[in-house]
């Protein structure tokens, strides 16, 4: 069979597709990728379905070797790429061929970097999803992270040109954001002061931060009750808990909490979040849902109206 | 979708229609409140609102389809996810409106009855005799109340197949311990206040541990992954040391 062999899985590498969706009721998060917007590029790239398993590379220092002929494509984070000691870029599709030694360095903006293969990684998936939530042993190979050794199946099918995104469209991933936040849940019972001094505060990243949430640090935000009843939480939640340091939960969240909640994060900046870590300075900033559905949809809009600089494939 | 509001008001002649009221959660769900009108109002649980929650869920998933993608059914509340690309949160909102308005406290329905078998031992559960010196109470008194009764399947959630059952006798309620274990064995069978609930995996946990159930709460290679669901009652039965090794449990 065709594929991947991992020779060094880098620090923290999970497959990911586009989440595990509708098994909430069966207490399973969504997972997918925290950076959905640099996984999806990584697809289109390689003109692929979009939710298609690809590598989600947590800080770079992956090796691998392609045992068949492909095209590979690497978004997100800025990271070093080698292939066979030769330096190629990101954000373009990339042949490769078999035998190739596929090197990814160390992150130097962002965090996570996004690897997407021809066809994707042709996994079984569990619950309708090939995501891997190391905290529920699902998805993935073995329900974790990629170690030495590993071997992910792919198609022996190559891209006929190669696919560069404008150097304009490449994001810039910053480490002082203004999170959009669709406000709701609890939010009617926070005093109005206790509103704004969330909305007029800087916070840090604390160093609790993974795929399930960001714990911040910065002023506290009171609530009036103190016991409320567990509820499902949604994608980018914002929980403010006793000690009154927002937590923002993402893809691996638990379904239910007993927090109260001040809003949610808008989803395109849940995913510029999902490039920070620890020190990252936060601000947030009130959108109401009818202006965040108008960002989605224009977002999506320059999304695909986005051409591609084409090339004949010279490698 | 087609309501007949007339017909379920002839039906539901005693039955009062249940209260709601519905908050934005994020860009793409809404969170229903169950049983108040408002968040000023305390809500009281019970199994009937339970299961009026259940009946709103298969309502909304039946009738509204692919534009909604998930929900998330919990003690007095139900999150809707719906395709921000098929519909917006206005529509949405008037069509969940629409159903609830048909949803109506009923006795409670009957669902199924799970046994579960429970190895009570001080071996598995340490802290059965923290329980018993609390209520002043012997070890057998805590084991004989715990298994006497039925619970309801309030909500499954937290982690796969974590399913919150209620209520315990006051007899043997505890809080949860001041500092939560690290590491609390796949199969414990635990109480937290008046809740009782199986460990589906060995996880960090802060529950009082008061016995170790053989079977698996969450099998991925099984159908269906759960042995309960939302709206079920479960029951357990006190099995010896030989009876829990046989069945598959490990001490």
């Amino acid at each position: 069979m065709n594929g991947l062999y991992i020779e060094h899985p880098g620090m923290h590498t999970l497959i990911e597709d586009a989440g595990r969706i509708g098994k909430a009721s069966l207490g399973l998060t969504t997972g997918g990728p925290a950076d959905r917007m640099a996984f999806y590029w990584a697809n289109r790239l390689l003109e692929n379905p979009r939710g298609c398993a690809a590598l989600e590379i947590t800080y770079g220092g992956l090796k691998l070797h392609s045992s068949c002929d492909t095209s590979i494509a690497i978004t997100g984070a800025d990271v070093e790429i080698k292939i066979n000691n030769e330096i190629v870029g990101n954000w373009r599709s990339i042949a490769v061929s078999k035998g190739d030694f596929i090197e990814i360095g160390y992150s130097r903006n962002g965090i996570k970097a996004y690897l997407a293969v021809k066809g994707g990684i042709q996994i079984p998936q569990q619950f309708g999803s090939c995501s891997t939530v190391v905290r529920e042993h699902i998805g993935g190979l073995n329900g974790t992270t990629l170690e030495k050794g590993d071997w992910l199946p792919i198609t022996n099918v190559q891209c006929t040109h190669t696919n560069r995104l404008p150097d304009d469209a490449v994001p810039h991933y910053s480490t002082s954001l203004t999170l959009r936040v669709i406000t709701g849940y609890q939010y009617q019972q926070f005093s109005e002061r206790e509103r704004r001094r969330f909305f007029s505060s800087e916070y840090q990243v604390s160093s609790q931060w993974d795929r399930m949430g960001y714990r911040l640090i910065g002023p506290e935000i009171q609530f009036p009750k103190t016991n409320m009843l567990s509820e499902g939480i949604a994608y980018g939640a914002v929980q403010i808990p006793a000690d009154g340091q927002p937590i923002i939960l993402l893809n691996d969240r638990q379904t239910i909490g007993g927090y109260p909640k001040i809003g949610s994060v808008f989803s395109l900046d849940a995913d510029k979040l999902g490039q920070c870590q620890q020190g990252a300075s936060i601000r947030f900033e009130p959108i109401s849902i009818e202006n965040a559905h108008n960002e989605l949809h224009l977002a999506q809009s320059r999304f695909k109206k986005i051409q591609f600089i084409k090339e004949a494939v010279t490698r | 979708m087609s309501l007949t509001p007339d017909s379920q008001a002839v039906q539901h002649t005693k039955a009062k229609p249940v209260q709601f009221y519905v908050e934005v959660a994020s860009e793409n769900s809404l969170i229903i409140y169950f049983g108040v009108s408002n968040a000023s109002q305390q809500v009281q649980i019970t199994p009937t609102l339970c299961a009026a929650i259940t009946k709103a869920q298969a309502l909304i998933r039946s009738s509204l389809g692919a534009l909604v993608v998930d929900t998330i059914p919990s003690y007095a509340s139900l999150l809707i996810t719906y395709d921000i690309w098929k519909v917006d949160h206005f529509h949405i909102l008037t069509q969940l409106e629409n159903l609830l308005n048909g949803v109506y406290l009923d006795q409670q329905e009957s669902g199924r009855t799970i046994t579960l078998p429970v190895y009570y031992h001080t071996s598995v559960g340490p802290d059965l005799q923290r329980i018993a010196d609390h209520q002043g109470i012997s070890v057998e008194d805590v084991i004989e109340l715990h298994q006497q009764q039925d619970y309801y399947v309030y909500t499954i959630g937290f982690a796969p197949g974590f399913a919150y059952l209620g209520e315990v006798s006051d007899k043997i309620a505890m809080p949860r311990l001041a500092t939560p274990r690290a590491a609390v064995a796949r199969g414990s069978v635990a109480i937290a206040d008046k809740q009782t609930a199986v460990y589906p995996q060995t996880s960090p946990g802060g529950w009082n541990i008061i016995g170790r159930c053989p079977i698996p709460m969450f099998n991925p290679a099984q159908q269906p992954p759960i042995p309960v669901a939302v709206g079920d009652k479960v029951r357990f039965n006190a099995i010896g040391e030989k009876q829990f090794l046989a069945l598959g449990g490990k001490i």
